[in-house]
């Protein structure tokens, strides 16, 4: 605190700025009492959970607090790497986020640039508000509606496959492992593309409208303006949210899978974060669980400062 | 000649394959919401025959009916409303308040707070160590789980910082010669002028809070009392047999009888889904300038 008031005051008037601090203090009072309820808060619900780091080291038992617990040492990162299904819910996880990553960045851009050809003003507009839409909707409506567009009766995709004769019978969708990937990828996507879009359509926006002019007189087409300006132009927006999403390629929650998945295809479904959800929650192995999140974290970690790393060797600047 | 004759024809076959493009973008994302509607106002044993696309059959609001005598359901509602409410009044007055007392240069403890906020963006403990503190919190099975853990939003504190960062300055002073303390000022003076930014913001959060569902699963599972809309439409959902799978408590069993599942289902998802359709008006006209906000801080 006193480091504080030091750029106000001269270091030689030590007893004076004592009093000085306090005295200020007293006439920040309505400021004080205005912000420090809330860094109270804050500290409680933001800085004690990383002292629950410390669980993962312990052998935690409920009802002690977490000076008396047994240590363990590395016990729980030992069995969570010697055991089969992390990997497997590792495999899972990695498929589903790079999936969502590859989709989740050129769908919405490729959506950006085709609104952006578009002339029709309200056309445009009408197409922009309904895309945002289902953003807002909540997952577990948006896992409830997939389920009711894929299922086996009656659902509209069976039964557009069907009546353009692709398929003989309904697919099974929900059931199979083997499309759940697909499924939570497309769902996301239906989700978000819209919303994601809007970043982009911004930075276009601010694209200086010259260039365009310049290449129309230079003969350039539609394409070639859309690949020569257009997209470079995009670029540094694009450049951030893929190193900042890079850094949760391994932490994609689990919500789509939670609401999505069934015992059917757990398999499949199974990510990182569920299956901390159900042996650190469900079976109360509370040291196991709290050791995934920690591994989740750390990875994140790397992974932020790798991709951060190879962008500025190769463009000499830096995102974080 | 010929060659500008060429450019306006493969013009204007981009044009259509663009205006064909996005009516499909358009029909994909309103055909779930259609075809659930309609099959939420369709008579049942209508519904079960097939074919429904989105317009209704048989015209009915009996499917609604039978839901809202399903208890769990309207105490899933009403406590999804106030924690919507209550919430986002919350949610806003603190996050202002904060954002306030952070952007008065001359306060002292500004840069450690400013600090100590800023810090959380980038980490959290995870999920076992906050479930843990929340039950040695003892708030587990309470209602309060949905509003103290998240009385104020750090993002939401830097995106209101901006914008009064940006307000003039005069009004301030003027306030304070008068001899107005803080609060006042930013009672009086601070919070009308961050109406269109607290619009926002109240938005999300409301958003934000009638769509939460993890909260319910993990911490009031077993309090019927405390459940919430979303928890229960997981509930229905995922009974896959039949609704009667789904303990409704309802006395009336001749009603759900004459239902079918497929059609409690669309009618509760058309419950969950509509107030987001009724504010959706509002977020659109304020969600973009949020987003923009949202830039400039980062």
């Amino acid at each position: 605190m006193e480091s504080l008031t030091t750029e106000i005051t001269r270091p030689a008037e030590g007893k004076k700025r004592k009093h000085r601090f306090w005295y200020t203090m007293l006439q920040q009072r309505y400021l004080y009492l205005m912000s420090v309820p809330f860094v109270i808060w804050l500290i409680i619900f933001s800085y004690v959970p990383i002292w629950g780091w410390l669980v993962a080291f312990q052998n935690y038992k409920p009802g002690k607090s977490i000076f008396d617990q047994k240590w363990i040492g590395l016990k729980s990162f030992i069995e969570l790497f010697s055991d089969e299904r992390f990997y497997h819910v590792l495999r899972n996880t990695l498929a589903m986020s790079v999936m969502g990553l590859i989709v989740g960045f050129t769908v919405p851009i490729i959506f950006a640039l085709l609104l952006n050809e578009l002339r029709g003003r309200w056309f445009k507009r009408s197409i922009q508000t309904i895309s945002y839409l289902p953003h807002f909707v909540s997952w577990v409506v948006v896992a409830g509606l997939i389920t009711k567009m894929l299922s086996v009766d009656g659902g509209a995709v069976n039964q557009l496959l069907m009546s353009l004769h692709l398929i003989d019978k309904p697919i099974q969708f929900m059931a199979k492992g083997e499309w759940f990937w697909g499924i939570v990828t497309i769902s996301d996507m239906w989700k978000e593309t819209g919303w994601s879009s809007i970043i982009y359509i911004a930075a276009m926006a601010g694209i200086d409208p010259e260039q365009y002019e310049a290449a129309t007189v230079d003969g350039a087409g539609r394409f070639r303006r859309m690949w020569h300006i257009t997209l470079p132009g995009i670029r540094p927006t694009f450049m951030v949210l893929f190193i900042l999403s890079i850094g949760n390629l391994i932490s994609i929650g689990f919500e789509k899978q939670f609401l999505l998945g069934n015992p059917l295809v757990s398999d499949y479904s199974e990510v990182i974060d569920l299956y901390a959800l159900n042996y650190g929650i469900g079976l109360s192995r509370y040291s196991y669980g709290t050791a995934i999140g920690i591994f989740n974290s750390v990875i994140s970690i790397i992974l932020v400062f790798t991709a951060n790393g190879i962008y500025k060797r190769v463009t000499k600047e830096t995102i974080i | 000649m010929q060659g500008l004759v060429q450019k306006n024809i493969s013009d204007r076959i981009f044009d259509t394959c663009l205006y064909v493009v996005m009516t499909i973008v358009l029909i994909v994302t309103l055909y779930p919401f259609l075809n659930v509607l309609a099959i939420s106002l369709n008579d049942s044993m209508d519904t079960v025959k097939g074919g429904l696309t989105i317009w209704p059959r048989q015209f009915t609001l009996k499917n609604y009916e039978t839901i809202f005598k399903f208890e769990g359901l309207v105490i899933g509602f009403r406590n999804s409303v106030i924690r919507t409410v209550l919430g986002a009044i919350i949610g806003v007055l603190t996050a202002s308040m904060v954002a306030y007392t952070l952007s008065r240069r001359e306060f002292q403890a500004r840069r450690l707070f400013s600090v100590l906020f800023a810090l959380t963006l980038y980490f959290s403990g995870g999920l076992i160590p906050g479930y843990l503190l929340i039950r040695n919190l003892g708030l587990i099975g309470t209602f309060w789980v949905y509003i103290i853990p998240s009385i104020l939003g750090v993002f939401n504190v830097f995106v209101i910082r901006s914008y009064i960062d940006g307000l003039p300055n005069a009004l301030q002073e003027s306030a304070k010669i008068d001899g107005a303390n803080d609060f006042t000022i930013f009672w009086r003076i601070i919070l009308p002028l961050c109406q269109p930014v607290l619009a926002t913001i109240a938005l999300f959060v409301a958003v934000g809070h009638w769509n939460s569902w993890f909260d319910t699963y993990l911490y009031n599972a077993q309090k019927p009392q405390n459940t919430t809309l979303q928890y229960e439409l997981i509930k229905v959902l995922q009974s896959t047999q039949s609704a009667t799978d789904y303990r409704f408590n309802s006395n009336n069993q001749q009603s759900m009888a004459a239902v079918s599942p497929d059609s409690i289902k669309m009618a509760i998802t058309m419950v969950v889904t509509t107030p987001i359709l009724l504010v959706y008006p509002f977020l659109q006209k304020y969600f973009v300038k949020g987003i923009t906000l949202g830039a400039v801080k980062s």
